[in-house]
């Protein structure tokens, strides 16, 4: 027997970060830290109206004033053919209007100027004549009979329909609806959120007119999908593009998109010569960038007297905006939203989604979720709760006998996705034990007795993560395949490269520790590098929880390969056949003889110095992972609140979180994820609110109106685990950033309804705000 | 986001300030703190030519009882409020209210008497104002000028101070006997302004209430003092009856518009609600008081 | 207009216009770009700043007002290549994720600490709320500055008497 050498940074082990260094110094290098020489500073000029012609742009005064370089409108960006660009969903959004403006934000002109604060004033000094149209702020209105025409630069278009999209079965699905003995609906709006990432979006672009290089560093989530977006959209070719994503303050999803200040500053840089910067104001990011949500959802469950499901009839209406503009798989204009039948064994669904133009800003993009798993997650897992209520059956009980079993798996839903593996009961017995449920069911039950009103709310969630497989999942065509290039250099120390960026998830511990656990190359030595197009492989980027599902699949294959070489220089080295030889983290022995061994740093010195006849020297490899299928995170939460019943105030007192995300790389790190997406998931409960007046003035465009939670309302977490390994994940790992953002709204607003279900109250729609709950309370003749 | 150009004048004494104010009052806009003028400049709501910065003005920083007052010195920030020994004892509501107001890191530079003068009706300090029934000292180079605090407040962010009128102090009346307070406050979050907040204020002689001051917040265009609901506390044993009756007339006196922080029924009973426990709690305070 | 400050224990002074806010002048004239710019609106703390000692947003303060002040950044906690014990309690405690609050988080925590040794799970979350993190969910934001307090109190218990970061970078106050 090997002697097992202690590793560092294996896979289980909760190593402190990589990372931390910088940023706790405060040497970071964000894109707003970045100074080029000679650079310049744009400011964009947005529109004030939802909805308006746009009769002249007078740009001569703000030209005229101190440092301003150039004003740039949509009539200039029209003369070079980039007034309009792709969406990532096959549609076009104005980069600047030339036309009409269509949401309250829009861009309209751009001032470029020495100094960020000349950029500024001078925009204040552009003058734009508007024609005012009627804005159309919601999906209802949208379908009106005559309803003002959004999106009239559309030749074919006549209405402000997107498009309609079905998943399920309607004939088995209305057949189980007639047999059953309980029908229960549930219509609910999950409103207009903002992924709202502490830095707001950016970018520097650089082009270079002596080698027509354009460099462009961006706060992106997704820099090589970008690189070749913009390659289409700007004509310049692939390789004299290089985008360069720096260190990202928090993403969520509002930087996966490509947006218009993008393309301005690069047609600015293009034009001027010189690099020009621009970075968003809180204001122009929470009014402009990529929203989430806005979904309208109709569900019914069909059950029989017993409580087991028979059937499921979702619909729902996509409010997004302007331009069709969400970031997601070509195939899937919902996104996953059909993966609604959750955690349940539900026999047969159908699945309707319709998705209309407004006056709203674009982009729907999945904020911490993967493409609509959260809007199908909470709508599944309130229905659930509300079909206890109404069966007057308890709310774990009802989910315990519906769940799908741990024998099922691989399970087929009704809507054709194929889950992986997956333990329901378990996570939920963790989570009811964790809390004691039911002790406090009987708290509950006393305190109810003396006029409190207080509930507990559970959600059984899962999630659908780690797109794609290739052949499935596509954006813009690009196959949502991942990639890990691993050089071992001769002293043994590797240098990783990824397709993946980073915005805190603290890749730079977690993928060095599967080379550790792969190659046996401490994670200290072990360098990670992402975000620059030039130097790393090609990859789709970091959302929808996919970087440890698909890129860290790509590392541990990558590695793998390695080792595989590795082996073989061994054998050459220890004189001994390949066959003869064992892996010990870290070195190779030959078998029954563990004296007899090289580690991987003298098999890389080796590499590079001696290495069997005919070998190709060096020891490094790239690989591409094209995940055979999604994985399926998955867990219980469990929350209980206290409602104030003077003033309709919700206090959360517990959370218990128990999430099974499969093999855990870095636990400190993956607890860490969970914490945050909880309060992710408390601010959109009950806080976090993008809404719009009949004007189509959004109210949330600042952070003293979209309400982010600080620590002083963020509840505390307890959290607790369940390990099922995903079955086709080389690590048996399953992604995690986004479960507790996608299971937590749901078991918070569960709480609530619970609450409040002894007064007949049914649903709040989110968030659940004081007001409402008072105006609930009160509607049942509650006072204080 | 930053402001507009401005002049900028930091006077080193009062006199200078007074002077400065009496030439280009009109264009001007003073700033203690600035944590409420630096945002509207940096939104440009706000585009004065010249910003006066009192900031650096000497012995304006005190808090002191003086004959039958605390006298609050203009630069006192939120934060000294909430750290005074002398207003934990003489108007401990005070160090109450002042941890409500807006984050602790604003607290580190906002004054009172700058908030005062700002006059914004979801502002906290001018319910507190009207609930102890203080006084605003305003200078200018032609005197001194004692303004009553429930006719002080004029409108939104509107009060009857000159344009080359300096807020000195603020004086809260030293309370004769056992008194109390409470301020409570329904904010989304730390940092937000209030949906309602409510200032209570009470005195007691034997078990009647000899005194009572109620000013509400965010529910009208000012401050409000719930002068009704006052009225009807006075001279009366405080049962339930008695607080249930003035939190109704209370809740009369406001006048909420309905907004994204609820509809006006909703702040109106909140306002009914938090004068009912704010009485309770204040005359529960002022009965601990050793007389 | 000039305007002369000590900053992070160094005189360091500039040409603006009154109207320049502090963040702006730390992180262009200055390029001290660990202070961050977060919402504009006071309402985040990613601006965070020490002005004599004391937390404030610096996207809210003239650089001129600031004349004559003592202001410590994130760049003045560690002393040389020494960490500050809240710089080692957030890496000890995860209590970082992207990083962009951090330098605030660190400077609240740390002054807090000067205040109060050994505050409580709730006098920390109250310290902290004017400053907003999206990432940790604040949990380990809590933990970071209780071990900031441990590792400050088994120091004193070596060395009374030390000078604290604030007293150190503020000077001659």
């Amino acid at each position: 027997m090997a002697t097992q050498t202690h590793m560092h940074g294996r896979i289980g082990e909760s190593i402190k970060r990589k990372e931390d260094g910088r940023f706790i110094r405060g040497k970071g290098n964000y894109l707003d830290d970045i100074e080029l020489p000679g650079m310049l500073h744009m400011a964009i000029l947005r529109s004030p109206h939802a909805h308006a012609r746009i009769k002249s742009v007078d740009t001569a005064a703000a030209s005229g004033m101190p440092g301003v370089i150039a004003v740039v409108t949509g009539e200039l960006m029209a003369q070079h053919k980039l007034a309009w660009m792709p969406t990532l969903s096959y549609d076009t959004q104005a980069v600047l209007a030339t036309d009409k403006v269509r949401f309250q934000g829009q861009e309209v002109a751009a001032v470029i100027a020495d100094t960020k604060y000349q950029a500024e004033d001078a925009r204040d000094a552009i003058v734009v004549e508007y024609d005012v149209l009627p804005a159309v702020t919601s999906p209802q209105q949208a379908k009106e009979a005559g309803a003002t025409l959004i999106r009239d630069d559309k030749e074919n278009q006549k209405d402000n329909h997107i498009y309609h999209w079905e998943a399920g079965d309607q004939a088995t699905t209305q057949a189980a609806f007639a047999k059953a003995d309980k029908v229960v609906r549930l219509h609910t709006f999950y409103p207009r959120c903002h992924p709202a990432p502490l830095e707001t979006c950016g970018c520097i672009a650089d082009v270079n007119g002596a080698t027509g290089k354009a460099t462009v560093y961006m706060t992106s989530q997704a820099p090589h999908a970008i690189r070749t977006v913009f390659a289409l959209v700007t004509g310049l070719p692939e390789q004299n593009i290089r985008v360069i994503s720096p260190d990202i303050g928090g993403g969520f999803g509002n930087k996966v998109p490509v947006y218009p200040g993008y393309v301005v500053a690069t047609a600015a840089s293009l034009l001027i010569g010189r690099p020009v910067k621009w970075v968003e104001d809180r204001s122009e990011n929470l009014i402009s960038t990529g929203f989430a949500r806005d979904f309208h959802m109709t569900g019914d469950l069909a059950l029989d007297k017993n409580g087991k499901m028979l059937a499921l009839r979702v619909h729902l209406d996509s409010d997004n905006g302007a331009f069709f503009a969400d970031a997601q798989p070509t195939k899937f204009k919902a996104g996953l939203f059909h993966i609604v039948t959750g955690s349940y064994d539900i026999p047969t669904a159908h699945v309707t989604a319709d998705g209309y133009y407004t006056n709203k800003a674009p982009g729907g993009v999945a904020y911490r979720c993967s493409f609509r798993v959260t809007e199908a997650s909470y709508l599944i897992e309130r229905l659930v709760s509300n079909a206890a209520i109404e069966l007057g059956m308890d709310q774990a009980e009802l989910r315990m006998k519906n769940f799908i079993q741990p024998e099922q798996f691989p399970y087929r839903s009704a809507t054709g996705w194929v889950y992986d593996s997956g333990d329901y009961p378990k996570a939920m017995n963790v989570a009811l034990e964790q809390l004691g449920y039911a002790e406090l069911r009987k708290d509950v039950g006393a305190r109810r007795q003396k006029g409190e009103v207080t509930g507990i709310g559970v959600a059984s969630f899962t999630e659908v993560v780690g797109a794609g497989h290739g052949a499935d999942f596509d954006i813009l065509g690009l196959r949502m395949f991942d990639s890990a290039e691993l050089r071992v250099h001769p002293t043994g120390k590797a240098l990783l490269r990824m397709g993946t960026k980073s915005q805190g998830q603290g890749h730079e511990t977690t993928f060095a520790q599967i080379v550790t656990e792969e190659l046996g190359i401490p994670a200290a030595d072990v360098a990670v590098e992402e975000g620059d197009t030039d130097t790393a492989p090609y990859g789709l980027g970091t959302y929808a929880s996919r970087s440890t599902p698909v890129a860290g699949a790509a590392t541990a294959m990558v590695a793998r390969k390695l080792r595989e070489k590795a082996r073989t220089i061994a054998a050459h080295l220890l004189e001994a056949a390949e066959e003869d030889l064992e892996w010990d983290t870290g070195r190779f022995y030959v078998k029954g003889s563990p004296d007899k061994a090289k580690t991987i740093q003298e098999i890389a010195f080796a590499a590079y110095t001696n290495v069997p006849e005919g070998m190709e020297a060096g020891l490094e490899g790239v690989h591409y992972y094209d995940p055979p299928n999604m994985t399926y995170p998955f867990g219980t939460y469990a929350v209980v609140v206290d409602v104030d019943k003077g003033t309709g105030q919700v206090k959360v007192r517990r959370v218990v979180a128990v999430d099974d995300c499969g093999v855990r790389i870095n636990p400190m790190i993956v607890e860490g994820q969970i914490h945050g997406g909880l309060a992710e998931g408390y601010g959109i409960a009950f806080m976090q609110l993008i809404t719009f007046d009949a004007e189509g003035n959004c109210i949330g465009s600042n952070f003293m109106d979209y309400l982010l939670p600080t620590a002083w309302e963020t509840p505390q977490f307890e959290l607790g685990e369940t390990v099922t390994p995903s079955p086709h994940h080389p690590l048996g790992a399953k992604g995690v950033g986004e479960s507790p953002t996608v299971g937590s709204p749901a078991a918070y607003v569960n709480a609530v309804i619970d609450a409040l279900s002894p007064y007949g109250v049914t649903n709040i729609d989110m968030p659940v705000t004081s007001d409402k709950v008072w105006a609930a309370l009160r509607a049942a003749g509650v006072t204080e | 986001m930053f402001p507009a150009a401005f002049d900028y004048r930091a006077p080193a004494s009062l006199q200078e300030a007074l002077s400065i104010l009496k030439e280009r009052g009109d264009d001007a806009k003073v700033m203690a703190g600035g944590q409420s003028l630096i945002p509207l400049l940096k939104l440009r709501f706000a585009r004065p030519e010249l910003v006066v910065d009192i900031g650096r003005l000497p012995s304006m920083n005190n808090v002191m009882r003086r004959g039958g007052h605390t006298a609050i010195g203009a630069l006192v920030r939120h934060v000294d409020v909430e750290n005074s020994k002398e207003l934990a004892s003489s108007a401990p509501m005070m160090v109450e209210a002042a941890r409500w107001i807006s984050d602790p890191l604003v607290r580190n530079r906002g004054t009172l008497a700058g908030s005062v003068c700002h006059a914004d009706p979801a502002g906290d300090w001018g319910s507190v104002m009207l609930a102890f029934g203080a006084e605003i000292v305003a200078r200018s180079l032609s005197g001194e000028r004692v303004l009553r605090a429930d006719e002080f407040f004029e409108g939104p962010f509107a009060t009857v101070l000159k344009p080359d009128e300096v807020v000195t102090e603020v004086r809260i009346p030293l309370a004769n006997g056992r008194a109390g307070g409470a301020y409570l406050k329904l904010e989304r979050k730390v940092g937000d302004f209030a949906t309602v907040a409510v200032a209570v204020q009470v005195q007691l002689e034997g078990e009647k209430v000899s005194r009572a001051g109620i000013g509400l917040t965010a529910v009208g265009p000012r401050n409000i003092k719930a002068t009704d609901a006052e009225r009807s506390l006075m001279g009366q044993e405080p049962t339930d009856r008695v607080i249930a009756e003035a939190a109704r007339l209370a809740a009369e006196a406001a006048e909420p518009k309905d907004d994204v922080r609820g509809s006006a029924a909703y702040k109106k009973d909140v306002v009914r609600v938090f004068v009912q426990r704010g009485l309770k709690t204040a005359i529960g305070r002022a009965r601990e008081v050793k007389s | 207009m000039k305007v002369a400050m000590k900053v992070n224990g160094a005189e360091r002074s500039g040409d603006v216009e009154p109207r320049v806010l502090l963040v702006d002048f730390l992180r262009t004239n200055l390029r001290l770009t660990g202070t961050h710019v977060g919402c504009d609106t006071s309402s985040c703390g990613a601006c965070t700043v020490l002005l004599d000692a004391e937390p404030v947003k610096s996207c809210t303060v003239l650089a001129v007002q600031a004349e004559g002040r003592s202001i410590t950044t994130v760049e003045g906690l560690a002393q040389g290549a020494n960490l500050s014990p809240i710089q080692v309690g957030f890496h000890e405690e995860h209590g970082l994720q992207c990083g962009f609050c951090t330098p605030g988080m660190m400077l609240v925590g740390a002054s807090l600490l000067e205040r109060n040794a050994k505050p409580t799970e709730e006098e920390i979350r109250w310290a902290i709320s004017g400053n907003i993190c999206r990432c940790t969910g604040y949990m380990n934001i809590v933990k970071a500055i209780k071990h900031a307090a441990m590792l400050r109190a088994a120091a004193d218990a070596e060395s009374p008497g030390r000078p604290t970061v604030a007293a150190a970078t503020a000077g001659g106050e």
